[in-house]
């Protein structure tokens, strides 16, 4: 057995030079790493940039209330920003309870039975189905055998089915959320199953849940390929006034528009989506607000 | 209050149906179509023609230029959109000091928000003038541009989940690596993107899917026209662009051409539901357990 000091006190000059080579290596790698990452920042600015430079110049009080007209210089947003808040809101009006509904029994009520494993797995494949094969469905469904036709309805029905699964997720989060012990005090005092999830469970948890529907509304408010499918139109020449009325939204007016090849019209587009950015931000930052609001209440 | 009780369950049972009745929907919607559909146009036709003219005199039903179309853009996203994606992961994972993953995360989720009709525009109307001007043969409707700006914004999806996977990694395996030497990319590349393999593949393949069933975006820019070929210069049309295009004009309800957007449907659900169980797959057949 050899003594310690017959070890070389210096590892081999070429040990080093692997050390060496190896660390000028990592570095050369995290150098590339954050370049990526800087090239990715980089084409989210040339995005923000291309289109504040094309629409911004466009953006006036008369756009927002101007209907469309052949003339790019005289078309507005009016109908379209009109028919997209209206189709969000009955979006909500029939995803929300549906969606908590339906996360309340899974989450609630039927955790451990083999149907409820089926409806979890059959939700997880639902939010991977791509946009347009909701809009076929929505064509032959609402469109067609309920006979609703290209209307606001069958539109907020396409989209509030393309949502279901967002709010069905993140509503059982925030059920989860809610301690145990709130379910066992209700219980104690005599309330029911029922009773407990209205009175104790579902006020904690709303703040929760609307974060979730705001998100998932910012993403329906965006969607453009089922609203096509279903029929919507793309000039609107009136504000929608019912259920029933034929609509169009941002989106569909901003693919209209960057459709043709004149100049103006592009830079319509581009005003329209700095329209739909501004609305996505607004519902983004309300999100944000409630779920900190909830996070200070729950810390307290 | 009893039987208050017991309806309240039912009613909620019946709205959790709501998801499995949307399955069955959209099977139910696109098979009945397609059926007609099969039987006017022979099967065979449709999976194995190579011309798709169904609106011209002489209709054609052959799917492949459509099926081209979309690989090919799908490819062009993927190539951009993996080891991007990647590289990004691993530098937000095991690079990044916490405070810069705290703000580069949210930035990276803002890509994943913006609407697709935007990014075709940013597509039409500045990546691909951008890149005319690098390379003149290119048309002003391709496959290229679309198929980058997709890569882009798919790539917070194959970040964030590639980055969930490498973090859900024992920190004991990158400490037994540094034990033995090892610099930090050797132990990224050598230790922790190996252990979180299944959950990168997954990531993947979930991205491909999203790129197959992507529509604003090549609708606005790859051009509307179905062409079997693998150059990315000219334009071309994937099944998601064709299904919009027929949406936009007025096609009536029971003719043949209403009912091929129902057949290149059914052909996109199996082809992205088979991918999605293909991603769940793997992720749970192949995942590590520490």
């Amino acid at each position: 057995m050899a003594s310690p000091s017959s070890l070389p006190l210096a590892a081999p000059p070429d040990v080093d030079a692997g050390i060496a080579r190896r660390r000028v290596l990592d570095l050369v790698f995290q150098a590339v790493a954050l370049l990526v990452l800087l090239a990715v920042l980089a084409a989210l600015a040339a995005l923000v940039y291309s289109i504040l430079h094309d629409g911004l110049g466009r953006l006036s009080w008369a756009f927002l209330t101007s209907y469309t007209s052949r003339r790019a210089s005289q078309s507005g947003v009016f109908p379209a920003l009109a028919g997209s808040v209206f189709i969000i809101m009955l979006t909500a009006a029939i995803a929300l309870p549906v969606g908590v509904a339906a996360a309340i029994y899974l989450e609630e009520y039927g955790t451990r039975s083999r149907i409820a494993r089926l409806i979890e797995l059959n939700i997880a494949n639902l939010a991977a189905v791509p946009s347009i094969i909701y809009g076929l469905l929505g064509l032959g469904l609402f469109v067609r055998v309920l006979g609703f036709g290209g209307s606001i309805l069958a539109g907020a029905s396409t989209l509030a089915l393309l949502v279901l699964p967002v709010v069905i997720l993140s509503t059982r989060e925030a059920l989860r959320t809610v301690p145990m012990s709130l379910r066992e005090g209700s219980y104690a005092l005599g309330a029911t199953k029922w009773q407990t999830i209205w009175y104790q469970v579902l006020p904690v948890a709303l703040p929760g849940i609307l974060t979730g529907l705001i998100l998932a509304l910012s993403r329906a408010i965006g969607e453009t390929a089922p609203l096509i499918t279903i029929g919507a139109l793309t000039y609107v020449p009136f504000l929608p006034d019912s259920v029933w009325s034929p609509f169009t939204v941002l989106p569909i007016q901003i693919f209209n528009w960057v459709s043709r090849p004149q100049v103006e019209f592009a830079q319509n587009a581009a005003a329209a989506i700095i329209v739909l950015l501004v609305l996505l931000l607004t519902m983004n930052a309300t999100a944000i607000w409630l779920r900190d609001r909830f996070q200070k209440r729950r810390s307290s | 209050m009893k039987r208050f009780e017991f309806l309240i369950e039912r009613v909620l049972f019946l709205c959790a149906l709501v998801s499995v009745a949307t399955t069955v929907g959209i099977v139910a919607v696109l098979l009945f179509e397609t059926v007609e559909f099969f039987a006017e146009v022979p099967i065979v036709e449709f999976l194995t023609g190579t011309e798709w003219t169904p609106l011209f005199a002489n209709p054609k039903f052959g799917v492949w230029p459509l099926v081209l179309g979309t690989l090919l853009v799908s490819g062009i996203a993927m190539t951009v959109a993996l080891p991007l994606g990647l590289l990004s992961a691993v530098y937000l994972s095991e690079y990044a000091p916490p405070p810069m993953r705290r703000v580069l995360k949210p930035v990276l989720e803002v890509l994943a928000g913006v609407p697709t009709v935007v990014y075709g525009y940013f597509a039409l109307l500045f990546v691909t003038p951008l890149l005319q001007s690098l390379m003149p043969s290119l048309a002003g409707f391709n496959a290229l541009s679309p198929g980058i700006v997709m890569g882009i914004m798919i790539l917070p999806l194959v970040s964030s989940l590639a980055e969930d996977a490498m973090q859900s990694v024992p920190n004991g395996l990158r400490e037994g690596a540094y034990a033995l030497g090892a610099t930090r990319m050797q132990t990224a590349l050598t230790v922790v993107v190996p252990a979180a393999f299944s959950g990168i593949t997954a990531a993947f393949i979930l991205a491909v899917s999203r790129a197959v069933g992507e529509t604003m975006i090549v609708a606005i820019a790859a051009g509307q026209q179905p062409r079997a070929t693998i150059d990315p210069r000219v334009p071309i049309e994937t099944m998601t662009a064709y299904i919009v295009q027929v949406s936009m004009g007025d096609t009536p309800a029971g003719t043949l051409e209403y009912r091929t957007i129902f057949a290149v449907g059914m052909l996109l659900f199996v082809g992205t539901f088979g991918l999605n169980l293909a991603s769940t797959w793997v992720r749970e057949r192949y995942r590590e357990v520490y």
